[in-house]
């Protein structure tokens, strides 16, 4: 379930083709916005040259528009506006904020730095 | 501002409209509750009992003024906050169910949170506002709102967006309770008393002689008066009991109304009425002079006449009570089992004094007697200092006297004090005051009886002497005389001694009688032989006359006879007129 999107949720178009099935991604990626304000969009961009940049290929973002889904945010304990929640790998791990500091995003997710 | 569809609710006394919490004695002291489409505050260290003031305030709105509620809770899960409220008598789940009532727990666990730029609490709002929307909620609780502060790394944001929250809670229209944890020498930790200044209230949990006491205050309510003080507030089986008691006064009617002390001659020293209905009675004694046996008597009467009675005792219990009454013929057990008396034990030293006047006021409304025993009050000096214990009583007075209940207090007057010392000076707020006397002479201890004062009731100045029997109290005219005051056996042989002097009077008042009976009868056979003589005399002096009489008769006809004989002139025809005249003359002539 975690894997299939909602029907209100958008699949995030990153300008690749979606991972096959079979290669199911590792990295399962929720982004929590409300609206399409400036910062969710910062946010999104600075989360979509992330996954290009460290996780190609093997990243699933989902974003979930809790203007329209409300109830969502129950599930993940949303409070800040924009939350990023890494569903997969385990264990759960919240990001808030607009994810401009990479670096922190990085820590957040727990991405080795390429070049390490 | 929200849609007015309420009824059945108190009229605020002033301007702002106010939202009734349903909290017994909480609207009250705010003179109709908490305003209405603002947030509140409450404030409190841990285990005040805030959340649950919180949770109330949503469940009372729920059931009693059909306003749905939010609770979203930083702290508790919801099972937790059902299970925890549900020994209070709360049905959550039911009311959930009903939508009246929707739970939120909200959870940030601090350490899988990574802070990566720029954010806001736009998930919180949405949150809480779908949760307003699904049940269209009146009131709102958000249950330690500060745990924000511990969960979210950034206090300039958190700032910021309660600063918005609560002029978005206002926008909404709803009535919001925000609960904090008290700071030190503060309200609250992150001084939230800063963005939330319409209403806050202070609950408090203070440890005094390692008695605690639960108190509320209102520290603040914008734009309305309440009342300032202190007060000692109940979380029990049925939740929150807030106690205005304080804000009673001198005001209260005085009926004119007798009732029995129920023991007659007692009523009988009451100008033969009793007690006035809704007057309080003090009986101060020293040890065993029967002031409970006195307070015993006084249920019974009351429950005689089918008045609800309770009894609250300090030192036995129900039982014990019970059986030592029946020993001297009062049965209280069956008033118990038909429901009209109550006896409410405990320790003084169980709770504290506002606790214990709570508990009173509570249990006094609950069970709604028309007569009530308090034995005794100088227990309460265990709790209290005389002060503390002094402005509790009045409390308590002022608060029956405004329910008209008539109440008997007992209190123990120690062996060296002055036995008029009524030892919490409270004699001056009591409308009778009897004094059970210990009196000791000639070696024994007799109880007297004494009423000091019984205001407006013209009552006897005289000391009886006060039995235990089998059938209860008795009231015994004390021996008053030249030997003084006389008690006991003193008294019992003293009347035997009176008897006995009464008995040689009443023979000494025979023996008169019998003499002067003698008297008259030996004056009366006197008077028969004087009687007698006086007869014989008479009748022998009758007799004589009687024979002169004949004589003369005789010498007359013998006069005639002769003159006949003698052939004398005057004829025949003057023989019986003239003839004893001249006879007569004759005679004289002779």
């Amino acid at each position: 379930m975690k894997n299939t999107p909602t029907k209100k949720s958008r699949r995030a178009s990153n300008g690749q083709p979606p991972q096959t099935d079979g290669n199911a991604a590792r990295w399962n990626l929720r982004l929590y916005v409300a609206g399409q304000t400036p910062r969710s969009l910062t946010a999104f961009k600075n989360l979509k040259e992330i996954c290009e940049e460290y996780l190609k290929g093997q990243y699933h973002i989902e974003v979930v528009d809790l203007m329209e889904n409300p109830t969502l945010a129950r599930g993940d304990q949303i409070l800040a506006i924009p939350t990023l929640v890494r569903k997969l790998p385990q264990p759960i791990r919240k990001i808030i904020g607009d994810l401009s500091n990479t670096e922190r995003v990085l820590v957040g997710l727990d991405i080795q730095p390429r070049n390490n | 501002m929200i849609k007015q569809n309420r009824r059945n609710r108190p009229r605020p006394l002033d301007g702002l409209r106010k939202e009734p919490t349903g909290i017994p004695g909480f609207d009250e002291i705010t003179r109709g509750g908490l305003p209405s489409g603002r947030a509140s505050l409450v404030c409190g260290s841990a285990g005040a009992g805030k959340t649950l003031f919180a949770m109330e305030f949503l469940v009372r709105g729920a059931t009693i003024y059909n306003e749905p509620g939010v609770f979203m809770s930083f702290e508790e899960s919801s099972d937790e906050l059902a299970t925890n409220v549900a020994s209070l008598g709360f049905d959550l789940n039911q009311l959930i169910e009903d939508k009246k009532l929707v739970l939120d727990y909200v959870f940030i666990e601090r350490s899988e949170i990574e802070e990566t730029g720029e954010y806001d609490l736009e998930g919180l709002f949405l949150r809480l506002d779908h949760a307003i929307a699904s049940i269209g909620a009146k009131r709102v609780v958000l249950d330690t709102l500060e745990a924000l502060f511990s969960a979210l790394p950034n206090e300039a944001i958190i700032r910021a967006e309660l600063r918005r929250l609560f002029r978005w809670l206002k926008e909404k229209g709803v009535t919001a309770l925000i609960t904090c944890e008290r700071g030190d020498g503060r309200l609250t930790r992150y001084g939230l008393e800063e963005y939330v200044a319409d209403c806050v209230i202070l609950l408090d949990n203070r440890v005094q002689n390692q008695i605690s006491t639960r108190r509320m205050r209102i520290v603040k309510y914008r734009g309305t008066s309440h009342g300032t003080n202190e007060y000692p507030f109940l979380i029990d089986e049925k939740g929150f009991s807030v106690l205005p008691i304080t804000s009673l006064g001198l005001s209260h009617k005085a009926p004119t109304e007798h009732v029995s002390t129920g023991i007659e001659r007692m009523d009988n020293m009451l100008d033969g009425k009793g007690l006035y209905r809704g007057s309080s009675i003090l009986v101060s004694g020293t040890a065993g002079t029967g002031k409970s046996t006195i307070g015993a008597h006084f249920v019974d009467a009351a429950c005689a006449r089918g008045e609800r009675a309770l009894f609250f005792a300090f030192e036995e219990s129900q039982d014990q009570i019970i059986r030592n009454m029946r020993s001297i013929g009062i049965d209280l057990e069956k008033y118990v089992r038909k429901g009209l008396l109550k006896f409410h034990n405990a320790r003084p030293s169980t709770w504290g004094l506002e606790v214990h006047l709570a508990m009173i006021h509570k249990t006094i409304s609950e069970f709604n007697p028309s007569v009530v025993v308090i034995d005794p009050i100088t227990n309460f000096l265990a709790v209290g200092d005389r002060t503390e214990t002094k402005a509790m009583l009045t409390r308590l007075i002022d608060f029956l006297k405004s329910r008209e209940i008539t109440a008997m207090f007992t209190s123990l007057t120690s062996g060296g004090h002055d036995v008029e010392d009524s030892e919490v000076d409270v004699s001056s707020l009591m409308d009778t005051w009897l004094l059970v006397k210990n009196i000791e002479t000639n070696g024994e201890r007799n109880r007297g009886l004494y009423i000091l004062k019984a205001r407006g009731i013209a009552h006897s100045n005289q000391v009886r002497e006060f039995l235990l029997t089998d059938s209860g109290i008795q009231l015994v005219d004390a021996y008053i005389g030249t030997e003084g005051v006389l008690m006991g056996s003193a008294r019992s042989s003293q009347v035997a001694r009176e008897k006995a002097a009464d008995h040689d009077r009443a023979l000494a008042m025979e023996r008169k009688q019998r003499e002067l009976r003698r008297k008259q009868e030996l004056y009366e056979a006197q008077l028969i032989a004087l009687r007698g003589q006086y007869e014989t005399e008479r009748d022998a002096l009758l007799r004589e006359l009687e024979e002169e009489k004949q004589r003369q008769r005789e010498m007359a006809e013998q006069r005639l006879e002769i003159a006949r004989l003698r052939r004398a002139d005057n004829g025949e025809v003057q023989l019986e007129g003239n003839g004893a005249r001249k006879s007569r003359k004759g005679t004289v002539a002779r």
